[in-house]
Formats: C-alpha cells, sequence, structure tokens
C-alpha cells in the first residue's frame, strides 16, 4: 500500500532508487561492520557505494538517452492528509541525470582521494579511529545530494537540501576539538549551519507560498499552473522566485549569505572539494534550473538574480587576491564561479549555468584535492624536517615555493586545474565560461563588464596561486623536504585533470550536446552562442592576468614577514579587500552581539532561558508531576489484602452484568 | 410445577451470600466454605436448567463440577495448613506479603 | 389461582427448602465460630441435595451428599480442628468493606432479579417430576460415551490433586523443617 504501483515504468528507469540505496548500504554497512574492516575496507566500500551509484546514473543517461522525456518513478507515499499529497518519487530527466553523474562521478573519485587522504589525515590529527566515521558522513552526502537531484517534487528537494546542510555541518566539524582555541573548527560548522538556516527559511517560505496557491509540490504540477497564475498575479511568483533566490544565497554562497564557505574550509579537503566545491554549493545553481519555468515568468527576479551573481563574483574574486591560504583562495574562487553560474540562470541561459557547473565540478575538485595534495606534501615535509606541527601552518601560501621539482605530479594537475579556471582555451574553463560571458553580451554590458572583470582577476589569482606554491625558492624547511603523494591521491588527480582539459567537448560551439541534452528538461533556455569577439577577449584577459601574475610574483619569491606587493602598491584596495570589506564584521555588530543591547542578540536569550528553560520546561515537569501525582493517589487501591481484590472483582462482575442486561 | 425463574432467585441469593462471605470473613477457612456455597449456587442453576429442558447435560457438568471442586478443596487445604504454619495465622488480612 | 393452588405441594416443599438454604447459608455467613459455620454449611448442602431430588437428578442429588457434604465438609472439620481457630481477635482493618460489599451484593441481587424478570415468560412453566431422563444407567451411559474425554481427564485433575495436596505437606517430614524458617518465640521470620 505504502510502495505505489510503477508497471509503466520502462524497467530501466525503475533503477533509479539505487543510486541512492547503494550509498545508504555503504553507510550501514560502514556503521556496523567497517570497523572491522580496517581502513582501506571501510574507504573501499564507500568509494564501491558511490561507484556504484554511478554506474546507476551511467545507465539511466543511456536509457534517457532513447527515451529523453522526463520520467517519474514513484516509491513510496509519504504524505497524505486531505489535498496534501507528497510522494517520495524520482524524476529522471535529463537535468537530474546530469547532476547524479556530476555528483557520483566526482563523488567517487573524491571518495578514492579521501581514502588515501584520510589515512593520512587522521594520523596528523591525532585520532586514527576516526576514519570510520569520515566515510559513513561521506556516504550520507551523497545520499542526501542524490535526493536533492532526484527529487520528483519541492518537498523531497527540500530533504535532500536539509540533508547535505547537515551533512556539511558535520564535515566541517569533523575535527570538532580543532580550529582555533579549539573551537574554531566547531564554530565554523555551527556558522555554516545557521547561514544556511537563513537561506532554508528563504527556500521554505517559497514551498509554503507554491503550495497556499497550486495545491501541488510536483515540478510538474507547479509549473504547469505557473503561467496561469502569472497572468493573474505576477507578485506571487515575483515571490516565490525571490525566496527561492534566498535560499540559493544560503546554499551557493552568494552575498550576502556567502560568509560561511571561507570558514568552511576548516574541514578536511576532500570535504572542501566534494561539498563546498563540486556539488553541495551547486545545488542552488540546481534549484534555478530546475525552477526555470518559474523564473522565466518573473523577469525582475531574474534580474535579481543575475545582479546577485555578477556581484558576488566580483567581490569574491577581488578578496581571492588577498589571501594567503591556499585552501581559502581556492573558497572564493569558488563563490565567484558560483557566482557566474547564478548569473548565467538569472540570464536565461540556464545550460550554460549548468555546463559551467559541470565544468567546474571536474576543476575546482581538482583543484582542492590537489590543494590537499600539497598541503600533505608540505606536512611529510615538516615531519621528515624534524619541525613541530605548530611551528608553520602547512596551509600558508607564504610558506611554500619550489613544490615544482619536488611534487611534478601534483604540479602538472594543479596546472591543468588552474588554467582551466582561468579560462584559457581549449581547456574546459574556457568553453563554459565563455558562453556565460556571450550570453552576457547580449544581455547587458554592464553585467559583461562584471563578469569580465572577474575573469581577469580569476586568472590573476590563479597565476599568484601558482606561482606563490610551486615556482621560485623554497621558503621554508618544510617545502625544502615536501614529496609527492602516494598513487592513490593522485590517480584522481589525474582522471579530473583529464576531464579538466577534454571536459570542453560537452557543450563545443557548434556541436553544444550538452544543449541539445538539457533542452529536453529546460525548455526556455538562452541558446549558447559563440560571439567571437567575446571569447577572444576573454582569452586575452586570462592570458594577461596570469603574465601580471608573473610579474608580480613569479620572479620574488614572498616570505610570510614581508609585505605581499599588492598592498605595497594599492594598500587600502588590498586592505579592504583582506577584511571581505568588512562585511562580516557588520553582520557581527548588526545580529550577534550577544552582550550588547542588541535586539537580536537578547530576544535569542530570552528565548533560550526565559522561555526555553522557564516555561516549556516547567511544562513538561508538570506533565510528570501530575502522572505521578495521579499513580500515588491510586495506589491505596494496592494494599495487599486478598479481600480488597475480591471486591474489586465482585464490583466488576457487577458492572460487567449491568452492562450485559441494558 | 414451579417456574425455573424461582431456582434462579434461589441461585442468585445464595450466590450473593457466598460472595459476601468471600469478601467479608477474616478466616481463610470460612472463606473457602462461601467459595463452597457459591458453587453450590451454581450447580443448582444447571440442574434446574437441565430439569426443565430434560438434557442430560447439565447433571453430567455438575458432576464434573463437583469433582473438580473436590480436588480443588483439597490443594486448598493443604495450603492454609501450609501457611498456618509459617505464618501462625489464618486471617487472611495478616497474609499482605505482596503489598505493592 | 387455580394454577397456585395445582402447584400447592411443590410450592410448599421447593419454600421450605429455599427457606432452609437461605437461613443455613446465613448461618454460615454470620456464626463466629468456624465449626458453626461447617455445621450451617452442611445442613445447606443437605436441603440443595433435597432441591436435586426435587428437581429429577437423584444420582447427583446424592453424590452431593456424599461428595460434597460427606467427604469435603469433613476435610474442612479435620482442618478446622486441626488448625484450633477460635473466633479471630480484634478489629478488622477494612471494616467499610462489609458495608460495600453488601451494596455490591444487593446490586448483584437486583440485576438477578431484573434479568428473571426479563425471561419470566421464556421458559415452560411446568414439567413434571420424572426421573426417566437422569436416571443412573443413561448417566452412566453418556458419561462414558459421549464424556469420555472430560471424565478421564477430571479423574487426572483429581490424581494432581492428591499428589499436590501431599507434597505440600510432605516436604515438612522429610527435611525436619518448614520451607522458611520460624522463631518459635517470637513467630517472626529467622534466617
Amino acid at each position: 500500500m505504502l510502495f505505489l504501483e510503477s508497471t509503466q515504468i520502462n524497467s530501466t528507469f525503475s533503477l533509479v532508487p539505487w543510486a541512492i540505496f547503494l550509498p545508504v548500504m555503504g553507510i550501514l554497512i560502514n556503521l556496523l561492520v567497517g570497523k572491522r574492516f580496517g581502513e582501506r575496507g571501510s574507504g573501499m566500500v564507500a568509494s564501491l557505494a558511490t561507484g556504484l551509484s554511478f554506474i546507476v546514473s551511467v545507465v539511466l543517461a543511456v536509457a534517457l538517452g532513447g527515451h529523453p522525456e522526463a520520467v517519474s518513478v514513484p516509491l513510496v507515499e509519504w504524505i497524505s492528509i486531505g489535498s496534501f499529497d507528497v510522494s517520495w518519487a524520482f524524476r529522471v530527466d535529463t537535468l537530474s541525470v546530469t547532476m547524479m553523474l556530476v555528483v557520483s562521478g566526482v563523488g567517487t573519485l573524491i571518495h578514492i582521494y579521501a581514502i588515501g587522504y584520510m589515512h593520512k589525515d587522521v594520523r596528523h590529527n591525532g585520532d586514527p579511529g576516526r576514519y570510520n566515521r569520515f566515510f559513513v558522513f561521506f556516504n550520507l552526502f551523497i545520499v542526501a545530494m542524490l535526493i536533492l537531484v532526484t527529487a520528483d517534487n519541492y518537498l523531497m528537494l527540500f530533504v535532500g537540501w536539509e540533508g547535505v546542510g547537515l551533512c556539511s555541518y558535520l564535515l566541517i566539524g569533523f575535527w570538532f576539538e580543532k580550529g582555533a582555541e579549539g573551537l574554531g573548527n566547531a564554530r565554523a560548522a555551527k556558522k555554516a549551519f545557521v547561514v544556511n538556516r537563513i537561506g532554508d527559511f528563504g527556500l521554505l517560505i517559497a514551498i509554503f507560498t507554491m503550495f497556499w496557491y497550486f495545491g501541488t509540490l510536483t515540478f510538474d504540477g507547479v509549473f504547469e499552473q505557473a503561467s496561469a497564475l502569472a497572468v493573474i498575479s505576477p507578485g506571487v511568483i515575483l515571490a516565490i522566485t525571490l525566496f527561492m533566490l534566498l535560499g540559493v544565497t544560503g546554499k551557493s554562497a552568494q552575498l550576502p549569505l556567502y560568509l560561511w564557505l571561507p570558514d568552511a574550509m576548516a574541514g578536511p579537503t576532500p570535504v572542501s572539494a566534494l561539498i563546498h566545491a563540486a556539488t553541495m554549493v551547486t545545488a542552488g545553481v540546481y534549484l534555478i534550473a530546475r525552477s526555470a519555468p518559474l523564473f522565466v515568468l518573473a523577469p525582475t527576479a531574474q534580474a535579481v538574480v543575475t545582479w546577485v551573481g555578477a556581484l558576488t563574483a566580483i567581490f569574491a574574486a577581488g578578496i581571492a587576491l588577498t589571501q594567503y591560504d591556499i585552501k581559502r583562495v581556492l573558497a572564493f574562487s569558488t563563490i565567484s564561479q558560483l557566482g557566474y553560474m547564478v548569473a548565467a540562470v538569472g540570464m536565461g541561459a540556464f545550460v550554460a549555468g549548468m555546463f559551467h557547473l559541470v565544468t567546474h565540478a571536474f576543476f575546482k575538485a581538482l583543484l582542492f584535492l590537489s590543494a590537499g595534495s600539497v598541503i600533505q606534501g608540505v606536512e611529510r615535509g615538516m615531519e621528515s624536517g624534524g619541525h613541530g606541527h605548530s611551528e608553520i601552518d602547512p596551509q600558508d601560501m607564504r610558506n611554500m615555493g619550489g613544490l615544482q621539482k619536488r611534487m611534478p605530479v601534483t604540479f602538472w594537475v594543479f596546472l591543468a586545474g588552474a588554467l582551466a579556471l582561468a579560462g584559457i582555451a581549449p581547456l574546459a574553463g574556457f568553453f563554459s565560461k565563455d558562453e556565460i560571458l556571450a550570453a552576457a553580451s547580449q544581455q547587458s554590458i554592464m553585467i559583461y563588464v562584471l563578469l569580465a572583470a572577474a575573469a581577469f582577476l580569476t586568472a590573476f589569482y590563479m597565476g599568484r596561486q601558482i606561482f606563490m606554491v610551486f615556482f621560485g625558492k623554497s621558503r621554508s624547511e618544510a617545502a625544502e623536504n615536501a614529496t609527492e603523494s602516494p598513487a592513490v591521491i593522485t590517480t584522481p588527480l589525474i582522471i579530473l585533470a583529464g576531464l579538466s582539459v577534454l571536459g570542453g567537448v560537452l557543450n563545443l560551439p557548434g556541436v553544444h550536446w550538452l544543449e541539445t541534452w538539457l533542452e529536453h528538461t529546460i525548455e526556455y533556455t538562452r541558446p549558447g552562442e559563440f560571439v567571437v569577439w567575446v571569447a577572444a577577449l576573454s582569452f586575452v584577459l586570462a592570458v594577461l592576468g596570469i603574465f601580471i601574475a608573473w610579474l608580480i610574483y613569479g620572479k620574488r619569491s614572498i616570505r610570510p614577514e614581508t609585505v605581499d606587493p599588492l598592498e605595497q602598491k594599492a594598500g587600502w584596495l588590498f586592505h579592504g579587500l583582506r577584511n571581505h570589506w568588512w562585511l562580516e564584521n557588520l553582520y557581527h555588530w548588526l545580529i550577534t552581539d550577544v552582550y550588547g543591547e542588541r535586539p537580536y542578540g537578547s530576544t535569542a536569550d530570552f528565548m533560550a532561558d526565559g522561555f526555553d528553560l522557564k516555561v516549556i520546561d516547567r511544562i513538561n515537569s508538570a506533565i510528570a508531576q501530575i502522572v505521578r501525582q495521579i499513580g500515588r493517589g491510586l495506589s491505596f487501591l494496592q494494599n495487599g489484602y486478598v479481600r480488597s481484590y475480591a471486591l474489586y472483582i465482585l464490583a466488576g462482575v457487577v458492572f460487567v452484568f449491568y452492562l450485559l442486561l441494558r | 410445577m414451579i417456574p425455573i425463574t424461582y431456582y434462579l432467585i434461589l441461585a442468585g441469593i445464595l450466590f450473593t451470600i457466598g460472595a459476601l462471605g468471600v469478601i467479608a470473613r477474616r478466616n481463610a477457612i470460612v472463606v473457602f466454605m462461601s467459595l463452597e456455597l457459591m458453587f453450590n449456587a451454581a450447580n443448582l442453576v444447571f440442574i434446574a436448567f437441565a430439569a426443565y429442558h430434560k438434557v442430560l447435560f447439565g447433571q453430567i457438568f455438575v458432576f464434573f463440577i463437583m469433582a473438580v471442586a473436590a480436588a480443588e478443596v483439597a490443594v486448598g487445604l493443604a495450603i492454609i495448613v501450609m501457611i498456618f504454619r509459617t505464618k501462625k495465622s489464618i486471617n487472611v488480612d495478616e497474609m499482605d506479603a505482596l503489598k505493592g | 389461582m387455580p394454577l397456585f393452588l395445582q402447584n400447592l405441594p411443590d410450592l410448599l416443599i421447593f419454600g421450605t427448602l429455599a427457606v432452609l438454604a437461605v437461613a443455613s447459608a446465613l448461618g454460615m455467613l454470620f456464626s463466629r465460630h468456624a465449626v458453626y459455620a461447617a455445621l450451617f454449611l452442611v445442613l445447606n448442602f443437605i436441603s440443595i441435595a433435597i432441591l436435586f431430588l426435587v428437581l429429577g437428578a437423584p444420582f447427583v442429588a446424592l453424590a452431593q451428599i456424599t461428595v460434597y457434604a460427606g467427604a469435603i465438609m469433613v476435610l474442612f472439620l479435620f482442618v478446622i480442628m486441626l488448625l484450633g481457630s477460635e473466633s479471630l481477635p480484634g478489629k478488622s482493618k477494612l471494616r467499610f468493606h462489609r458495608s460495600v460489599a453488601v451494596l455490591f451484593g444487593l446490586a448483584l441481587l437486583v440485576e438477578v432479579g431484573v434479568l428473571v424478570i426479563t425471561i419470566w415468560g421464556d421458559f415452560p412453566k411446568t414439567t413434571g417430576l420424572s426421573t426417566v431422563y437422569a436416571d443412573p444407567t443413561s448417566l452412566g451411559l453418556a458419561l462414558f460415551n459421549q464424556y469420555t474425554l472430560p471424565f478421564e481427564i477430571t479423574s487426572l485433575i483429581l490424581l494432581v490433586g492428591i499428589i499436590g495436596a501431599i507434597s505440600l505437606i510432605l516436604r515438612e517430614h522429610q527435611t525436619g523443617q518448614t520451607s522458611i524458617p520460624i522463631n518459635e518465640a517470637t513467630g517472626e521470620k529467622k534466617e
């Protein structure tokens, strides 16, 4: 009765629940018997689960190739109250299968990488027993993300949305006792969760509004009725889309809710790669692409989305120039690239946005993973050189340098990823970024300028990073003694590098495979065009950026003590960028200053102590007290005398007799 | 002859007296005897119905009731004797060791 | 009225026996001394046995006298003598039980009355006294043919009763001490 009939579904499509249940089995196996398998075993179980999920996605993609229309595979009837009917159904269409392939494919590679990375990381941090837990959480993330992308209705999407938020929290705070003052990681995890919550609030309001006006939450149901509603009351559609945008800014780290992503780098590097580069943060972009019919009906919302994306792109790119931590540079780069994607889908170029999502997943994951390889190389150098762990920060780029000779494989893959990110033809990033720029050039010149400037800055900071990390002389003993990472780490890197280099074929101008593939689902997408001058200009900007970076950073080396040459040249700009234009301080002052008389802080205080503790807890204990008093009051009935019990029996007989006689 | 209902009323009265005896007497043996009185009331009902419907089964059932009651009395009295040995009293009010 | 006069002998017999039964029951209920209660109960059993006879069940009637009045009550008297019980001292701690029990008893009676009234007309009023259907022969035939299984089980029950009663008592002679050691002087349990 719970499981719905799916007899009409082509049997291949009914495989889609397996994509989720295989990682669930991975979780259960690792949870229950994982410790016995040892590190290799539990890592392999998790990677295998994700890998099988990838194979399921491939099978679905092949099946979809011959039958490109969307298919809905229902699984379980979930909520059925009155007219509110939500079931857990899987939607297999080109868009969701694309996301599934990315999530499970890149996820599998990162799992394999993590087998090697976490092996060293748990030893570096001193708790080898925690290895198993990592893979449980990792698989849990894959499950949640797949639920998100295969959902057939907004509520299941929200379930996945929340699930990935939870896994993000669990994994950022994986070393919860480490970090600044022993609390830093936990604080970062909490920050991620809370900021995401603000976004989730927006998404929830959008879902409520949708249910109120449409009576259904399935994608098909909503989109059918949306155009009718847009004629009657366009404000509703605008409200829905703007609230969705709030959710997107939270999950995909756009302005103004970007601030959790840089701190999320406190988590282990595979986490940063998978969650905060390739998949979770792209959920926002997926949401907008999925809700394309809604956004198309609200041009104002589209404009807002585009501006948010473009401003975030330039804002984050600027900040990335001033960061010294190798992962923070990449974090801000992610925010910036997400801004690109959000701007793209805001402009109606959904395919361009998705294309960039896919290629960005490749090279950003690659960059993060190679950064992890670099960090571990430096750590190995630290340990072999006899330095204590706290002496230098292995993630600070100012302590690196000259690693090209010491870690050649890592160098080449990092270079591939960086060039792809910067947009050097013919790597993947060039094509995807170029489509977005082309769309921008036709939409609005202001947006184009912002995005082009961000492209220039992207090339610049990536060049800066490469020169600081790999070229020049080693600036510390640790960097001098760094060694290459083992094969289990470098192999996924090489695969990802290949994908970054060749990924452009997905949507080459003129061939447009991805576009025709996605057009079955997203009908309103702006077709991708190849505008020659845009392409040429972006290529030139990219090369220019790298060249200037070489000029400033390549020739000299920078010690932690010396001042960054950029700071010398434009001190105030550098200073502002480094502090994110004091945006975080603004938030902090506005909202969270608990010890001042900030209304938010004191309200939170009141709710926690005054209300929750005193009122609600008292109600609970009062109920318990009532029960206890009733029990005490009735205890006189059990006086131990048989005669009393016989009397009760007689009373019962009389009563039953009476009932029978009525 | 007599309406059967007279017998039923008589049986009811005897049953009630027996029930009162179980509840109101403190001597364990008298309680047991009241129990026997209740059995007899039930027997009376059985025989009365057997007589009025000319069915043999009522009397056979009474036969069985008597046999079982005999066995029950034997065991019950043995238990009372055992209890008397330990508590030196047959006052049911003193047997409250299972008081909750 | 003619019916009443017709039935007068039966009514008289029934009335006498009924009054006797109830009176002896009440006597058992109210007597202070356990032996008197037992004797009253014997009287009750006998009156009920005669009622059985009137109702055309001679075998059961004599079985009642033999088994109930003759064996069971004798057993009761044995135990009463063995335990040497007198009327129990002191006031009961549960005096209110009596009133409540009487209340419930009256309620039960009322209900029986109601039941009786509702079925008043449903039964054949009269039947001749006949023992044809219930002579020992037919009883025995029915017992051994149709009701063999309950018969055998009853014999098992009796066996179990015997074994149980004996095993409960027997332990004392074997081990020489009761299951719970008693301090003779104070009557308290001792470990």
